[in-house]
């Protein structure tokens, strides 16, 4: 298959300007100019994109159109149906999420000596983490330090995260390293044995820490291995579908459904850890995602109900990076370690246009500005557009061999198509990836509401506004352990929980109602719906 | 792609659905709002393993539902889970590899050498050759011969001998990294730091600076080199 012949041609002009291009400089923007960038270009800046979510704790507040659904929705369960003296599980911890934030919380809680139960969607390791190529951040090299790591994610985030966060993340970091070592995670290591290092946008030193393109899958079939190894209890396809909060507005556990039987299953805890995840799946603006099937916030719409407060959920983050042909893999993830290693972006003309190791924001931005606004891009035949992505400099800069040791994932998902990316650039566009807000933690983990927990993507301030590569699978861990950590003392040493109830759900009903919101559309969506509507339309029963 | 529809067979079921799609979007085309069988939808996670039939061929083929485009009159049925033999261990209390090995996987001899696991593997990796790497006591070779294995379960729905590859593999890389390769230098150098609070006074700094000196600071970085 390989590349058809009108974008061979622009593949030629790319050829010719490479030399001269591994030469040039491209200095980093002034912070007036990305500012200017992001509002011309960036998707969070599109006018109908977002609106004011009208009930809840953010009452007021803009979000993503397709979140603001789910929040101004009623809930799947009637809540004077539920016989919650009916308790099918009394655990002190009840982790909701199994990828690598959930994962880690359930590990560390037991290891705390709680007794556990981890339920999730879909299968235990199915989430973003296992798709999370490029790898982990931390200082740990001699030329770096918690600070810088510090200064980079701030400034990254656009100095919107809350420094306490930052600071613990920074802190652990190299701490999650040796951790994920010792469970053996196979990073990659120069042959003395130290860690190889690689650049992600923003970061003003090499500190990702990779297994080769596949960081994310190693450390979630590690961990998961290990929680068998435990006998940590998990049930799989059954997700939260409400939390449940005590007489005093503790919370205490979670009604879970069976997927496959559409039975409701109520578990008591001493402490709930959300660690659900992000919303790709709900296609912000209309963009493509590299997320996982699951990614449908379901845990930001049930802590929302149950009263936590979400933060930043008006940015969204935008890879610069996904895949724009072929056609199959239209939006999925192609790592930012590639840019890290030297690939450079170019347009139609053979041109580059930002400087590679700008953050996502501003790079996604100006991808969008050479496309859109410069029609610079380079179309396929099915009338996408995009720019090249020069991979063939990975094994110029680096010496044949490179792409093979350290992208091999890469390499077999395009040879499959008939693209060769030791010799043929990949072409990209933004594809949406990440959400950069969430749940509002403390350092600990904890939300507002007592007993409730988060870590992860589903949790929010870590990152700001915008998070650098490498910072996601930091969190997770870092958080994921604190999270489990604080709820396994919070079982131990907190009051008992009291009576269950679900009156949160039915106040937040009584406010949809006020609203004028009509009964209809429940929440969460649990699963994505990519079936067509002509078939939806023959389901009359 | 889009337009010219084709023949499948979902279960023995007839779908006409375009052509070019992969398998996965076509269950989804043909209107399956699908619970298993489905997860990452790129690749990595295994969740997806399919077996089918195309005419003119009498082979069984296997397949991840996201990854293989459907043909005309394929006939396919998804296998999301598979019941395996996982080995319970604490990485912590474990002997020699090739000893710890064959405790926790005996059945692990009696690989017949058939290579069926290779001939299945969507990842393109060979398992009887890192069963026989392990199996030697060779786990760096096995290690890296199975890295990129996504734990689909097609190699241990195959094989005849009843072996399961891939929980295999996974113990043997997790020995490997954790007990036959160094700890770096300078990972424990900073650990050591850090637990020692030499960099607490740092952090606790900057994260009290006023806005407008973190941006000067933030302005001032130097970069490493590319
Ligand atoms: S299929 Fe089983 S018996 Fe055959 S080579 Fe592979 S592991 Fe050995
Ligand atoms: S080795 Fe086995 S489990 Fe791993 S990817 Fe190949 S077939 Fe799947
Ligand atoms: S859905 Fe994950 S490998 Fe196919």
């Amino acid at each position: 298959m390989g590349y058809p012949i009108e974008m061979q041609e622009s593949i030629r002009k790319l050829e010719a300007t490479r030399a001269f291009r591994l030469q040039q400089e491209i200095p980093r923007l002034t912070p007036e100019e990305k500012n200017r960038l992001l509002e011309q270009c960036h998707p969070d800046f599109r006018p109908d994109g977002m609106r004011p979510v009208r009930v809840g704790p953010n009452k007021g507040q803009r979000m993503q159109n397709e979140l603001v659904d789910l929040l101004e929705a009623y809930s799947r369960i009637d809540p004077d149906r539920v016989d919650l003296s009916r308790i099918d599980y009394d655990v002190d911890v009840l982790v909701v999420g199994g990828g690598g934030g959930g994962a880690t919380a359930a590990l560390i809680a037991h290891e705390n000596e709680a007794r556990v139960l981890l339920t999730t969607k879909l299968r235990l390791g199915d989430a973003n983490t296992m798709m999370a190529e490029g790898g982990i951040a931390a200082a740990t090299q001699p030329n770096d330090s918690p600070y810088l790591h510090f200064l980079d994610t701030i400034g990254g985030g656009r100095f919107q995260n809350k420094r306490e966060l930052v600071w613990a993340l920074v802190h652990d970091a190299p701490l999650i390293v040796e951790w994920l070592k010792d469970l053996g995670a196979m990073f990659d290591t120069h042959p003395d044995g130290d860690l190889v290092v690689s650049f992600a946008g923003g970061h003003c030193r090499r500190r990702v820490h990779s297994c080769k393109d596949l960081s994310g899958m190693e450390f979630m079939r590690v961990i998961r291995d290990e929680l068998w190894n435990r006998r940590v209890e998990v049930l799989e396809f059954s997700p939260a579908v409400e939390l449940l909060l005590d007489e005093r507005g503790r919370c205490a556990g979670a009604i879970l459904m069976n997927l496959e039987t559409r039975e409701h299953i109520i578990v008591r805890a001493r402490a709930v850890i959300l660690a659900t995840g992000g919303i790709g799946r709900l296609h912000p603006n209309k963009f493509p995602t590299t997320n996982h099937y699951g990614a449908t916030a379901d845990g930001l719409v049930i802590a929302y109900r149950a009263g936590a407060r979400l933060l930043h959920m008006d940015a969204i983050q935008y890879h610069p990076t996904g895949a724009a042909w072929p056609e199959q893999m239209l939006g999925q993830l192609i790592t930012e370690a590639l840019r890290g290693n030297g690939a450079q972006l170019v347009n139609v003309h053979g041109e580059r246009f930002i400087n590679e190791l700008e953050t996502r924001d501003v790079t996604s931005s100006a991808i969008i500005r050479e496309v859109r606004d410069r029609k610079n891009g380079v179309r396929t035949p099915t009338g996408m557009e995009g720019v090249w992505l020069d991979t063939p400099l990975i094994d110029i800069r680096g010496g044949e061999g490179k792409l093979d040791r350290m992208f091999a994932g890469i390499v077999h998902r395009f040879r499959e198509y008939g693209i060769d990316v030791h010799k043929e650039p990949i072409l990209v566009f933004p594809t949406q990836h990440y959400q950069n807000g969430g749940v509002e933690i403390d350092p600990e983990g904890r939300t507002g509401i007592p007993g409730l927990f988060a870590a992860g993507e589903v949790a929010g301030g870590v990152q700001g506004r915008n998070r650098l590569g490498g910072n996601s699978l930091v969190d997770i861990f870092v958080f994921g352990r604190r999270a489990g950590q604080a709820a396994a003392l919070f079982a131990r040493e907190g009051p008992s929980p009291g009576k269950l109830t679900l009156e949160h759900v039915r106040r937040y009903h009584r406010e949809l109602a006020a609203e004028g919101i009509e009964k209809g559309r429940v929440s969460p969506l649990l699963l994505p719906d990519y079936t067509r509507p002509e078939v939806k339309e023959r389901r009359y029963s | 792609m889009g337009e010219s529809l084709i023949p499948i067979y979902i279960m023995g079921k007839r779908y006409e659905v375009p052509e070019g799609l992969t398998i996965m979007k076509a269950l989804e085309w043909a209107g399956y709002q699908l619970i298993r069988g489905c997860g990452c939808r790129g690749g990595f996670c295994g969740a997806c393993a399919t077996v089918y039939r195309v005419p003119g061929n009498f082979r069984i083929q296997v397949g991840l539902a996201c990854q293989t485009p459907v043909t005309p009159h394929m006939t396919l049925m998804q296998l999301p889970y598979f019941p395996v033999n996982k080995a319970v261990y604490d990485l912590d209390k474990v002997g020699s590899p090739l000893e710890t090995l064959l405790q926790l996987y005996p059945e692990a001899t009696r690989c017949l050498g058939c290579n069926t696991c290779t001939s299945v593997c969507p990842q393109k990796l060979q398992p009887m050759y890192y069963v026989a790497a392990a199996l030697r006591g060779d786990f760096a070779r096995a290690a890296e011969l199975s890295f990129d294995c996504i734990m689909c379960g097609l190699c241990a729905a195959r094989c005849p001998a009843q072996l399961v590859p891939y929980n295999i593999a996974i113990f043997v890389r997790r020995y490997y990294s954790k007990h036959m390769r160094p700890k770096p230098r300078h990972l424990k150098d900073r650990v050591a730091e850090i637990r020692a609070g030499l960099h607490d006074q740092a952090l606790a700094g900057i994260a009290a600076a006023s806005e407008e000196e973190l941006k000067k600071l933030y302005l001032e970085r130097e970069f490493e080199k590319l």
